[in-house]
């Protein structure tokens, strides 16, 4: 897309500039230090001398939100490519991950003036970057239970969205110029449904939501929600049901209201990515509309274009990735929650039923979440059949989990040993899928990868 | 169930898994049902949503929840009655977390106000003052601690922990154990969890019984025997469990009693 006209940037302020020279110096330094990738420590020092600076930055250019607890990273990559329209449009975007606003910040200050912001946002901090970025688009995947010695639980977090959507309502402040924001909503979701109704324009899509255990009582009333087979849902006290969509997903096709059916045929594997898909592409079409208030149907004049732009992502930061390893595939799956994994396992049967060996490996340091109770709400039992390697920090909690549901575990201390026992037991050529939680993935990306 | 098919078989239900499941606390009864299967014991596993008539059962599983769904579920469970009945007739009960909280007489709402529990322990909690306990918990039992089958005394407990509340223990019920690391029950009392009868109820998750399998017997030489005597049940090979026990204990700091937990338990293991 090309740079916004809504507003031109004003004269950056002295601080502001300091702190983006701060900001891009300590980059430097902790890159030529070998102390990270050089975007989150940056970000602090810009913050530090000028706690504005994200608006600044954010100010006179179309920002897109995306958040929710899985699909965030996948989905921002793909908003990134459907807005890439090859015709020299500069989009910027949060894409190491870093999805606080040190990260954030770190994203914006080389970015051209106008240039479209794509940022991932942590859930916890939706409502920050709501007020701080004046978004044209913000984007409402999914919610479901993470981390939770560390992140609120999530009725809190849909309460805190809720009221950040809500402020919305408020418009921006007298003789302030910005777009209004429209919000891109997973109606399938009714924890993700009851935080957008507090917004002023939500265009509903729905993708689907494999973990309904999250939001079974009812937000609104207390009352209970009953999901029918094929996706729908409603509470069996109060009015509370899932809305009427702009476009929802059936298989792989994107479908609208009209009947208009769009394939997807995406790099990405899976029916969450076909989700993460069909969300990114409704977002995109939203970030090109002109200036105005935002209806609530999708504009699908470009959606064959964008389809097709969204799926040149094969990888996103290693995940989905294909290794060779002693002449076989090694494929790197990250799943990081009880609905992550149960998407994955989704996946293997997708695509192979049930066969091969298949590794599995488990950390708890702080990026994971110190608890793995988490672990015997992931329906492990529909890897019986399949033998397994568990690997990881906390193997031992896996072995035990997997003993309970039936499957067959070899425990294994070193993850790179881990692959190559799987490998040495898988028959033929077959590929090996390797599913790891957050450092335990990046951990066998950096390792086995090599 | 009637007392007549206890001892052929089992029913072990999950409590309101759609209000109290935040924290794989529907492990606890998995545990319970694969350790007695293994043993050649039929046993039932049954999800009990909180939308219907509690079921009959041998061994009740309530697991932690957020504040609101806690409230909801003890309103149900008082206005069922299923559990008080099922209590009366010596049925077992584990409360893990909110679970544990809502067996007692009162436990903090959302807003901090006291709101009734269902009675079933002497227990009453309220809002701590400090900042939610959230970590490993490591605790060794007290004299006052269920013995296992034969007297032998549990070994010590691990498991997580993720809780506001501060749990006093009255004298109709006793403590299950003293913390070595961790909070516990809070509030300057140096205890972990309580127990009364055959209904007890903690803090520890991760699940409790996956971490514990001695705790996870005790409920089932409880549910299968008519006294207060747990029965007792053939040893299984609990390897992968001894081994997750060993590195939890030392991961806390407490690296002794694990081994000798587990040298002790091979010495005395009866019945082989």
């Amino acid at each position: 897309m090309t740079a916004s006209a809504d507003a031109s940037p004003g004269a950056p302020r002295a601080r502001a500039v300091t702190a983006v020279k701060a900001l891009q110096v300590s980059n430097w330094l902790s890159r030529a230090l070998g102390r990270g990738r050089g975007t989150v420590a940056g970000g602090r020092v810009g913050l530090a001398i000028d706690p504005t600076l994200l608006s600044t930055l954010a100010r006179g250019r179309p920002v897109a939100l995306v958040t929710g607890t899985n699909g965030k990273t996948t989905t921002t990559r793909m908003l990134v490519a459907a807005l890439s329209d090859g015709r020299g449009a500069v989009v910027v975007s949060n894409d190491t991950g870093a999805n606080m606003p040190a990260g954030h910040v770190a994203a914006l200050a080389g970015a051209p003036a106008g240039a479209a912001a794509v940022l991932e946002v942590d859930e916890g901090y939706l409502g920050r970057l709501i007020e701080e970025t004046a978004p044209k688009v913000v984007l409402l995947l999914n919610l479901s239970r993470d981390q939770m010695d560390r992140i609120s639980e999530v009725r809190m977090l849909v309460d805190r969205w809720r009221a950040a959507l809500g402020r919305l309502r408020d418009g921006p402040g007298a003789g302030v110029e910005v777009p209004a924001t429209v919000v891109v909503a997973n109606a399938d979701d009714p924890m993700v449904t009851w935080a957008a109704l507090a917004a002023p324009d939500v265009v509903w899509v729905g993708v689907g939501q494999v973990w309904h255990l999250d939001a079974v009582g009812c937000p609104a009333c207390g009352g209970r929600i009953h999901f029918d087979g094929a996706g729908s849902w409603a509470c069996d006290r109060c009015g509370f049901a899932r809305p009427p969509r702009a476009a929802w997903l059936e298989r792989s096709d994107l479908v609208l209201p009209g009947g208009e059916r769009f394939e997807m045929e995406l790099g990405l594997p899976g029916q969450f990515n076909r989700a993460n898909a069909a969300m990114a592409a409704v977002a995109a079409e939203l970030m090109g509309a002109g200036p105005g208030r935002p209806g609530t149907s999708v504009p699908a004049e470009d959606l064959p274009a964008v389809l097709a732009r969204l799926a040149s992502v094969d990888q996103v930061a290693g995940r989905f990735s294909s290794i060779l390893r002693r002449g076989r595939s090694v494929r790197l799956l990250l799943a990081k929650n009880p609905a992550g994994w149960t998407a994955i396992f989704d996946l293997l049967e997708e695509e192979a039923g049930s066969g091969p060996p298949v590794v599995l490996s488990v950390n708890a340091r702080t990026a994971d979440g110190l608890d793995t109770s988490w672990l015997w709400d992931v329906p492990f039992e529909r890897l019986a059949g399949r033998s397994a390697v568990a690997t990881g920090d906390r193997r031992l909690d896996l072995a035990v989990r997997l003993r309970y549901a039936g499957v067959d575990a070899e425990v294994v201390v070193d993850p790179t040993d881990a692959v190559d026992r799987a490998l040495g037991t898988a028959p033929g050529s077959s590929p090996l899928d390797v599913v790891g939680n957050y450092t335990a993935f990046a951990d066998l990306r950096d390792r086995v990868g090599r | 169930m009637t007392s007549g098919s206890a001892r052929r078989g089992l029913t072990i239900a999950v409590v309101y898994p759609d209000l109290l499941g935040t924290y794989g606390d529907g492990g606890n009864a998995l545990v319970l049902t694969r350790r007695a299967t293994w043993r050649g014991i039929d046993a039932e596993l049954v999800q009990a949503d909180s939308g219907s008539p509690l079921p009959g059962a041998d061994i009740y599983c309530l697991g932690g929840g957020e504040d609101g769904p806690q409230v909801r579920a003890a309103e149900a469970l008082v206005a069922d009655g299923e559990l008080h009945r099922a209590v009366d007739r010596g049925a077992v009960v584990l409360g893990v977390c909110a679970g544990f909280q809502l067996l007692g007489h009162s436990f903090p709402d959302s807003v901090d106000r006291p709101h009734p529990g269902l009675g079933l322990l002497d227990v009453s909690t309220r809002k701590g003052t400090g900042s939610r306990a959230v970590g490993e918990l490591v605790a060794s039992p007290t004299d006052e601690a269920p013995r296992l089958s034969g007297g032998r005394p549990i070994p010590w407990l691990t498991g997580f922990e993720n809780h506001g509340g501060v749990t006093t223990v009255g004298p109709g019920a006793r403590p299950l154990a003293r913390v070595v690391r961790g909070v516990g029950n809070g509030g300057g009392s140096g205890t972990e969890g309580a127990w009364q009868g055959k209904v007890l109820g903690c803090y520890l998750h991760g699940p409790l019984l996956a971490r514990n399998v001695a705790l996870a017997d005790l409920l089932l030489g409880w549910a299968l025997s008519p006294t207060a005597e747990p029965a007792d049940l053939a040893p299984l090979d609990d390897v992968d469990e001894a081994a997750l026990r060993d590195e939890r204990l030392s991961a806390a700091g407490a690296p002794g009693p694990g081994l000798w937990q587990r040298l002790r338990s091979l010495v005395r293991r009866p019945g082989t």
